[in-house]
């Protein structure tokens, strides 16, 4: 599992590197979205865009860097791709997170 | 679409799970498997596979996950078989999933997995015969659910 990720005004972008957030990877995403949110901006952008699939394991280790993040920062997805989009849609955790179209969408709603 | 079928087996860890979803995916669209679908065939299949990778082999040896696919012009069944423990009450649990309508720190972190299966697949079976688990999962493909 890769994660890149840059600060940009206020808020830290965290890019997937990996075209699936499954089972196989998702106790290594939780970690290093652990070590990479240490600290930090309070607005968190998980990029998406480059992962294609998502499984409920994934979509569980999301949650949980949610939550690692604590009430005071925020964590939001930005540029889900159809399937992932999907499995959001379904469980309804598109309920519980800010959900951008795309990367430049979720940073244009930061400086507005 | 002529009558299109395949298997593919792989040992019974995430890893290798991970992969072999994967490659199921790629081969059915590579067998014809419109776009529409490949996207809820992919989530359900992966949900099912993992369900017998961290329950059916919890507490005895892990072994092969076969798989097998048919596909024709309107529908796709795909049978998932495993010499694992059989599923409580030897039958699919009714995958009733947990409220998001909670504080942060209660948020669900799983759960999800037969509720997805059931809302993706079209129908859903389930045999317990000669020591080996057998799950059905049939998908419709008829043009119309895609309007």
């Amino acid at each position: 599992m890769s994660l890149t990720s840059t600060v940009t005004g206020d808020a830290q972008i965290i890019t997937v590197n990996a075209d699936r957030i499954d089972a196989a990877m998702a106790i290594q995403f939780k970690e290093d979205m652990r070590s990479e949110t240490d600290g930090g901006p309070e607005r968190v952008i998980l990029d998406l865009s480059g992962v294609s699939f998502i499984d409920s394991s994934g979509l569980g280790a999301i949650v949980a860097s949610m939550k690692q993040l604590g009430g005071a920062r925020r964590l939001d997805l930005a540029g889900l791709t159809p399937v992932v989009e999907k499995v959001f849609r379904l469980t309804r955790m598109d309920t519980v997170f800010n959900l951008f179209p795309s990367l430049d969408d979720a940073l244009t709603e930061d400086a507005g | 679409m002529d009558q299109n079928g395949f298997e593919l087996s792989f040992p019974a860890t995430e890893v290798e799970a991970s992969a072999g979803i994967a490659a199921l995916a790629e081969q059915l669209s590579e067998q014809g498997l419109p776009e529409a679908h490949a996207g809820d065939v992919r989530i359900a299949l992966a949900e099912a596979i993992n369900n017998v990778v961290e329950h059916a082999y919890v507490g005895v040896e892990a072994a092969q996950v076969q798989v097998n696919c048919a596909l024709r012009a309107n529908w796709l069944e795909i049978r998932i078989s495993d010499t694992g423990l059989p599923l409580p009450d030897r039958q699919p649990p009714e995958g009733i999933p947990a409220s998001v309508e909670t504080e942060l720190q209660d948020l669900p972190e799983g759960g999800f997995g037969w509720f997805l299966i059931r809302q993706l697949a079209s129908d859903i079976r389930y045999e317990r015969r000669k020591g080996f688990n057998h799950l059905f999962l049939r998908f419709d493909l008829l043009s119309s659910s895609n309007g």
